[in-house]
């Protein structure tokens, strides 16, 4: 699975070079997911926002992988969708997953770690963002 | 007992392994396996409604070969010509059926999944039949749309029927002569 990575604004960035993400795919997803995470550094709170504009079919086990990377994340790091084809996206409102996550048109420019007001502990020291 | 894996316990009625077409062909399948007489429930000869352009396909148990022949299906005519968005509904509700019997129906193991489509006054009628495990209450699963497990985690999982209730139509699941009968409907938007 083809999955290019890069930290930037404060966000790890993955976007998805395949052009779907299926029953066949979804295992391999979820790993090179695993992989991007843990060895692409960064703070462990900042979010990880994955860049589904070449993804032109996600099916429930594709969906299912979605999800499954979420959970790995864990509680205090964020997974946002960016840039859902109409098809991708018919999947997470069919589901309502479009409640769980946080969907963007586009790759935002920048997401902030923690909500305003909710100063995240160790927010001062910024790591090698960028 | 037969040659290939016990895939759902002895069955008198189960057709030996050889009988069954290798490929896309169109199969004369003799009344020998059927319970009761009369015409077959999943007849995979095309002649038995009055639609154009049916497509007839054969393919092994994998999601590779699922992922395939979904490529070769869409790609190409008569689905190609199918609209965008209704193109990635059949696409996907497809995906989800065919998906189901190989980790379902099968489970993994060695099997052939027939696949009959036909383009009908606007629809397309899909009927696919597979010689794995029935459906466990002898029916598709009736979904809901709880995001939680009982755990309270996030589900990963079971979302597939409802995709597949929510988007077709005329959804009917039949167990005959050892096999998986399931037909349903999609707009064609024609």
């Amino acid at each position: 699975m083809e999955i290019v990575a890069e930290y930037r604004d404060r966000m790890l960035v993955a976007l998805v070079q395949e052009d779907r993400i299926d029953a066949a795919s979804a295992i391999r997803f979820k790993d090179r997911m695993r992989e991007i995470v843990q060895t692409s550094g960064g703070g462990a709170d900042e979010p990880v926002v994955l860049d589904l504009s070449r993804v032109g079919f996600l099916d429930s086990s594709g969906l299912g992988a979605v999800v499954a990377v979420r959970k790995m994340l864990g509680p205090d790091r964020r997974l946002e969708l960016a840039s859902l084809t109409p098809n991708v996206l018919k999947v997470f409102r069919l589901t309502r997953m479009d409640s769980i996550f946080t969907l963007h048109e586009a790759v935002p420019a920048g997401i902030c770690p923690a909500a305003p007001g909710d100063a995240a502990p160790g927010d001062a020291g910024m790591r090698d963002a960028g | 007992m037969q040659a290939e894996p016990p895939l759902h316990g002895p069955d008198p009625e189960a057709r030996s392994p050889d009988s069954r077409a290798p490929d896309a062909a169109a199969p004369d399948i003799p009344g020998s396996d059927m319970p009761a007489p009369g015409p077959p429930a999943l007849d995979m000869s095309a002649a038995d409604l009055p639609c154009s352009d049916p497509v007839l396909i054969a393919i092994p148990a994998d999601p590779d070969a699922v992922r395939a022949v979904l490529r070769a299906l869409f790609g190409t005519r008569p689905l190609c010509a199918l609209s965008d968005d209704i193109r990635g509904t059949a696409e996907l509700v497809l995906a989800e059926a065919l998906n189901n019997i190989v980790e379902h129906a099968y489970a993994g193991q060695q099997g052939e999944i027939s696949i009959r489509l036909s383009l009908c006054s606007g629809d397309l009628v899909c009927r696919i039949e597979d010689s794995g495990l029935p459906m466990p209450q002898g029916a598709p699963p009736v979904t809901d749309l709880t995001l939680h497990g009982d755990d309270g985690d996030l589900r990963e999982g079971g979302f597939g029927w409802h995709l597949i209730r929510t988007l077709s139509r005329d959804l009917e699941y039949r167990r005959c002569g050892g096999r998986n009968l399931l037909s349903f409907r999609l707009d064609a938007g024609q």
